[in-house]
């Protein structure tokens, strides 16, 4: 039998074709957003016996129906809550707190354990508004840590996080696993919210 | 004169192309593994606030997405006030229960403590419809939660 040369298949139209599935795919896809603010959700049962904790280790903050931040009982702006807080949190009334840089003021919170942001918002709240809020709550935490860790081992809480999480930082994760708690523990997140 | 004549005839030669579908093909290859397909449909607007506290959610197979806001154009007939969307329609807040039952059903035992329930919500939304949506979340005791936002600025938000 003769060989025979197989006929070239046309390849022309491949580009065409990986255009078609190209255009399909960019289409379709979507970046998801997967990363937002991580709360915990108080247990249902509550204890029954009611902790008395003094007024002035409680800051509240209050949305109201048409998005009015009111600060312990003050109207203020969302852009100065932060910083409010930072002061709140940070005072450190009862001298308990070598670590605290506030004003030691006696009539704001004794210690960071103790001091509780209390949240209260209304059916009424618009949402943003309300993540606006809690995210300025949680900065404030943040900024407190970052500083703290800062100081104690030269770098910030968030990088100590993310170092933690990352499958391949080099270091010993179990020393850096001490010193955020250790972080957490000194300023404890006792952010409530009222419902 | 003839030798100058014969220089000007030559036509611009075509660009080869035969590298085209090697181009398409990479870029292809790059959509097709970047491609996260959509679990559901959204039958709602869903325009997330802004914040920039964020952490990342890092096991997708560890969360439940329970999506809130208005009705889109399309479903203009279920009215305007804002809505629950589990899987792939609109539900009631009582159904919330038997939703996260039903996750929890399809995953490993040992997993369960570790779900995260991720709260899509539109920015426009009521805190009123998320309140209810947490107490329901606190009955069935789904309490670990992440309120799904856009990375930004919050006063990027108004």
């Amino acid at each position: 039998m003769a060989k025979r040369a197989a006929p070239e298949v046309n390849a022309g139209s491949m580009a065409d074709i990986a255009f078609l599935l190209l255009i399909f795919f960019l289409v379709t896809t979507t970046i998801e957003t997967d990363s937002g603010i991580n709360r915990k959700l108080p247990p249902m049962e509550e204890s029954e016996e009611d902790v008395i904790i003094k007024q002035k280790n409680i800051f509240t903050v209050l949305l109201n129906g048409k998005d009015q931040l009111l600060v312990e009982d003050d109207l203020m702006e969302l852009k100065n809550l932060r910083k409010a807080a930072i002061e709140f949190l940070d005072n450190g009334g009862d001298g308990t707190c070598n670590y605290c840089k506030g004003k030691k003021d006696p009539t704001s919170s004794d210690n960071p354990d103790k001091a509780i942001i209390s949240l209260k918002n209304e059916r009424e709240t618009s949402y943003k508004t309300y993540i606006a809020v809690q995210n300025e709550l949680v900065a404030a935490y943040n900024d407190l840590r970052n500083k703290r860790a800062q100081s104690l081992y030269g770098e910030p809480f968030s990088e100590m996080e993310a170092n933690y999480k990352d499958v391949n930082w080099p270091g010993n994760k179990e020393k850096l696993k001490e010193k955020i708690e250790q972080i957490k523990l000194e300023y404890p997140q006792k952010l409530s919210e009222v419902q | 004169m003839s030798k100058f004549k014969k220089k000007k005839s030559g036509d611009m030669p075509a660009v080869n192309t035969a590298s085209l579908p090697d181009i398409v093909f990479m870029l292809l290859f790059f959509f097709m593994v970047a491609t996260v397909m959509r679990q559901n449909t959204l039958m709602i607007q869903n325009n997330l606030p802004f914040a920039d506290q964020v952490e990342k959610l890092d096991k997708k197979d560890l969360v439940m997405y329970i999506y809130a806001g208005k009705p889109s154009a399309n479903y203009k007939q279920y009215g305007t006030e804002a809505k629950i969307q589990l899987n792939d329609k609109f539900a009631d807040v009582n159904e919330i229960a038997a939703f996260i039952a039903a996750e929890r059903a399809s995953k490993r035992e040992e997993l369960i403590p570790f779900l995260t329930t991720a709260l899509k919500v539109d920015s426009d939304a009521n805190m009123g419809l998320i309140g209810d949506i947490k107490q329901e979340l606190r009955k069935v005791n789904a309490l670990k939660i992440n309120y799904t936002v856009k990375k930004g600025s919050v006063f990027g938000n108004k």
